[in-house]
């Protein structure tokens, strides 16, 4: 008998499971955020976020069984397509879209509405992986490079012009696809260095300490090993750059717009202004950290029920687990996300082709880098970005694009079998 | 060449992991913090304030009790009116006054409830109640205020007011916070700990914006408020409210003890005030009124008044005298007028006849042969120790010091020593001759209303006293009383002594305050006039009855009316024929004491 064309049980079931995990519990703090102990409504009220959060839910096993029904080579051959329909419609939605707070996130008709910034992640992934297929296509050579930065810069430059900042740096992630394709170790080094150096220079009240310390590394540098007039040369001009840099840093950051600025400074010092800037940072870990072990039980949280914390179904929902499940619910649910990840690595990892492999390590670095920065910004760790918590977060473009983010995946890992080996 | 890609990515995941978790077990579990600080954020900690208890009079009479007053509270955001005109009528109140309320609300808050009409009185509020569930975002508090139905003995229970700085201070316990109401004066301070009662707390959580959404873990953290402890006071009301009446527009005391037991059945310091004017809203504008009368309406006279006792302090000299066996009542004395003046009566006198006639010149001689006893030669030393002797004697009737009322402020009087002549005169340079006023109740002694009063509950008792109180049972049990006042006090003179005061107290009657008289009513009873070098003489009374079955003592003060057997001794009557007989037979001399013209 001819094996059927959805192999079902060929599907990764654990990933399922961790997926449906994550979107219930979700689900349950989304209530919780919004529950009234005064006049609590069903869970399953339209008129509150969780009944409508339901729905999207709905929606999203839907598109779940449609993409676990489709043909797996659907997806590497509408790659390209795809691409290029998020692309015109980004750039369409600055003109058509709706200002909200002087952005335009959304598109649509009515009240349905979309973001395409979010979507367009997916295709990204995919336009990506169908580019760097090619068995010839090399990350250490440059004209790769610009080819693969190209695909990936273009939708980031588009989301610029939204203007949406958080979204866009979430692109950057595909760095990690990039670092496992193969992409030199140093431009990694050098981007880890600069984005220290940055933070650093942000930091340091005074750059002088800074200066000094990058100054006395060079000497040491100079001093030790191979005595030459070219190394010495090229350590100090390496440290003469540097100093360069961290006061040009501090330039920029007084150019920027203040709201900027202050979100950039709240990240080193969250009191500077704990009633502005500093209040979602503050209320948020508030929340979670009044949570202790245990939590203070479902539907029982304080902080993330009278508003005290903003966005708290959206960006921040991670307080409600915070607050209500205390350390042990954040344990669970980190726990949860980093065996998604590691399954899925493992996953990519046994892909036959190139393809499937590249899309599932830009699914790993999407997935990876919005549930770190995610909970990092809501913990102080990180600047209040406005990204939200992947299949947790309140709002329909974001469940249903990591949905089908991560079942695409899940179809092409389930058909790997279907697939000719083509991997070098 | 990149097989070690793939573990480098998953040692990033599950250092990210490790260091969320890490962070988070540091902001969760280890730094505790943030639990407070969420605490402060959306949990309002709400005082239920406790019913203060009640004061009943001896006779189970409400004196004082809770009134409620209604706040009619709005919340703006809430608030909406389509038909003002049927808004103002219901409600009873202007357009303006509506809109300066509205507007000073909204400026207030948009979303927390402000006064919108406030100290609605219990029929309006029965009246407005119906129509409330029109009105959205309106709503009643109830606040409490302490009420009197018969408006008495302002002194005597005291009233409530703010707690202010100081008091908040001395509140080790920190039960008081700002804001709190306590008793400030009378029996509302002496006995805040038991009226108070137990304050309860609710915690309740509230919004960022602080609007209120619900008790915190369905009220589990919240503690019931616990009524504060009725008291019953020892006061009449009856008797309370007609010496009311007979000192209105004068200025004095009227003090009456019931002999047996030390209760104060009557204190009244006149001028008085109506204690419901320090109550509720207008506490603050009527108080400045009182305070700043020429009259001294706060001055809380029985305990604060300090008079030289005058001739009442003859019976005391009478007493200690036979107590000391200097007197007896044989003892005869000559009224001879070149030693202290002294009015036109037969001469020479015995001790009951010393006391019927008030003989100044008897007491002069008596007093000097109590005072040089002759146990030393020196005749200023001899005086010296006599008259410490003599002053053990005198303070054991409780005069010289307080006697410890259940009121704050009580003066103690004074009763004079060696060393008060000593330090005026110089050690060794005054004797008897300085210091004969003393004999009789002049010179630097000085006395209260209420030792005067107590003085008569002595003599009635012959020869000991409880300390006057105002308490009688707290919860109704008779027993709870502090012990201080169930402490029978002896003054050192033995009853048979007593027998012939009683009776020259009972005949002195006849001749110096005729008005006093009852038929079928025995009053003992003892005139003095306190003398006043900034006007007329103050008229002073002191007297007990029955005489056979004391049922009442009472002293009486009527500053600037003159002679003790006009204006006191009528008082004095009136009210022990009201307590005794319930009734007044003789209005002519009700009259008489209304009328208040006692200076002819």
């Amino acid at each position: 008998m001819r094996e059927p064309d959805i192999p079902i049980n060929r599907v990764d079931w654990l990933v399922v499971v961790i997926y449906f995990a994550l979107v219930i519990i979700g689900w349950f703090n989304i209530y919780a955020a919004v529950y009234d102990s005064q006049a609590p409504q069903s869970m399953f009220d339209m008129s509150i976020n969780s009944g409508q959060q339901l729905v999207r839910i709905g929606i999203s096993v839907v598109l779940i069984i449609l993409i676990l029904a489709a043909d797996h080579r659907l997806f590497e051959n509408l790659a390209l397509p795809i691409y290029l329909v998020f692309l015109g419609i980004l750039i369409l939605t600055p003109v058509f879209g709706k200002e909200v707070n002087g952005q335009v996130l959304s598109i649509g008709v009515g009240s349905f509405r979309i973001q395409p910034g979010e979507f367009a992640k997916f295709a990204t992934a995919l336009a990506l992986a169908k580019v760097m297929e090619r068995p010839t296509f090399d990350l250490t050579k440059s004209k790769n490079q610009m080819i693969a930065f190209g695909v990936l810069l273009l939708p980031v430059l588009l989301i610029l012009l939204q203007p949406d900042t958080g979204t866009a740096m979430v692109y950057f992630s595909l760095l990690i696809m990039f670092y496992r394709e193969g992409l030199p170790q140093w431009y990694y080094v050098l981007g880890i260095g600069f984005i220290a150096l940055t933070l650093l220079a942000l930091g340091f009240e005074n750059n002088l300490y800074l200066v000094a310390a990058i100054a006395i590394l060079a000497l040491i540098l100079m001093s030790i090993g191979k005595r030459s007039w070219k190394r010495s040369l090229a350590f100090g001009a390496i440290a003469l750059m540097m100093i360069g840099y961290t006061y040009s840093i501090d330039w920029v950051v007084s150019k920027l717009p203040p709201h900027q600025q202050n979100r950039i400074m709240v990240l080193f010092n969250p009191d500077i202004d704990p009633l502005g800037v500093g209040w979602n940072v503050t209320q948020s870990k508030i929340a979670i950290g009044s949570g202790g072990f245990l939590g203070k039980g479902y539907l029982q949280g304080t902080q993330t029920k009278f508003d005290f914390v903003p966005e708290q179904h959206t960006d921040f929902i991670f307080c409600t687990l915070g607050e209500e499940f205390g350390w042990l619910g954040s344990f669970i649910v980190i726990g949860l996300f980093v065996a998604l990840l590691y399954r899925l690595v493992i996953m990519a990892e046994r892909q036959k082709t190139r393809f499937s492999r590249i899309y599932g390590y830009s699914v790993i670095s999407i997935l990876f880098f919005h549930f770190m920065i995610n909970i990092s910004m809501t913990i102080g760790l990180f600047p209040v970005v406005g990204i939200p918590l992947p299949f947790f977060s309140y709002g329909g473009s974001s469940l249903w694009s990591f949905t089908m983010l991560l079942f695409i995946f899940v179809k092409l890992d389930a058909s790997r079998s279907q697939q000719l080996g083509r991997i070098n | 060449m990149n097989d070690q890609r793939p573990f480098v990515i998953i040692i990033i995941i599950f250092l990210v992991g490790l260091v969320l978790l890490t962070k988070l077990f540091m902001i969760q579990v280890v730094d505790d913090s943030f639990s407070r600080k969420a605490e402060r954020n959306a949990i309002q900690r709400v005082i239920d304030h406790p019913y203060r208890g009640l004061i009943y009079d001896r006779n189970g009479e409400l004196l004082v009790y809770n009134n409620p007053i209604f706040d009619l509270m709005v919340v703006p955001k809430e608030f909406t009116v389509k038909d003002t005109a049927r808004f103002l009528n219901i409600f009873g109140i202007e357009k303006e006054q509506l809109i300066t309320a509205y507007n000073a609300a909204r400026k207030y808050s948009w979303v927390k409830p402000s006064p919108l009409i406030k100290q609605i009185s219990t029929t309006d509020f029965a009246k407005i109640q119906d129509f409330l569930i029109d009105y959205p975002g309106l709503f009643i508090t109830t606040r409490s205020v302490r009420s009197y139905p018969t408006p008495i003995a302002a002194h005597a229970l005291g009233y409530i007011g703010e707690i202010n700085a100081q008091q908040l201070e001395r509140d080790t316990t920190d039960y008081y916070e700002q804001g709190d109401y306590v008793g400030l004066s009378g029996m509302e301070r002496f006995y805040e700990d038991e009226l108070r009662g137990k304050k309860g707390v609710k915690y309740k959580m509230v919004n960022v914006r602080g609007v209120d959404k619900g008790p915190f873990k369905n009220g589990a953290y919240d503690t019931a408020s616990v009524a504060g402890i009725n008291l019953t006071s020892t006061l009449d009301r009856d008797l309370q409210l007609y010496g009311e009446y007979l000192m209105q527009g004068k200025t004095g005391s009227v003090v009456a003890i019931e002999p047996k037991t030390g209760e104060i059945l009557a204190f009244i310091s006149a001028p008085y005030y109506d204690p419901n004017e320090l109550t509720g809203a207008d506490f603050g504008k009527n108080y400045s009124i009182l305070n700043s009368l020429n009259s001294k309406p706060f001055l809380n006279r029985p305990i604060m008044a300090r008079y030289p006792p005058g001739s009442t302090f003859k019976i005391v000299q009478s007493l200690i005298g036979l107590q000391e066996g200097i007197l007896t009542p044989e003892t005869t004395y000559a009224c001879n007028k070149s030693l202290v003046a002294c009015h036109n009566h037969p001469s020479p006198v015995n001790l009951f006849g010393a006391i019927r006639n008030s003989c100044n010149p008897y007491y002069h001689q008596a007093f000097r042969r109590m005072i040089n006893r002759e146990i030393s030669t020196n005749t200023f030393k001899d005086t010296e120790i006599g008259l410490d002797a003599w002053r053990e004697k005198v303070l054991k009737f409780g005069l010289g010091g307080r006697l410890g009322v259940d009121m704050l402020g009580e003066y103690g009087g004074d009763v004079p020593s060696s060393k008060l002549y000593d330090r005026v005169y110089g050690e060794g340079r005054w004797k008897y001759s300085t210091i004969y006023s003393l004999s009789i109740g002049q010179g630097e002694l000085l006395v209260t209303p209420l030792q005067m009063a107590n003085l008569a509950a002595i003599f009635a008792n012959k020869g000991y006293y409880y300390t006057p109180h105002l308490i009688k049972a707290v919860d109704g049990d008779a027993t709870r009383i502090p012990a201080k006042f169930t402490t029978k006090h002896e003054v050192g003179v033995d009853a048979r002594h007593f027998d012939l005061i009683q009776d020259a107290m009972a005949e002195a009657l006849y001749g110096t305050a005729n008005r006093a008289i009852i038929e079928d009513l025995v009053i003992a009873g003892k005139t003095g006039t306190a003398q006043n070098p900034h006007g007329e003489d103050h008229s002073v009374f002191v007297a007990f009855a029955p005489k056979d079955d004391p049922k009442i003592a009472i002293a009486v003060y009527v500053e600037n009316a003159g002679w003790g057997g006009r204006a006191a001794a009528s008082t004095a009557s009136l009210m022990i024929e009201k307590y005794i007989k319930g009734q007044i037979t003789r209005p002519a001399l009700e009259e008489y004491v209304l009328a208040g013209n006692f200076i002819y």
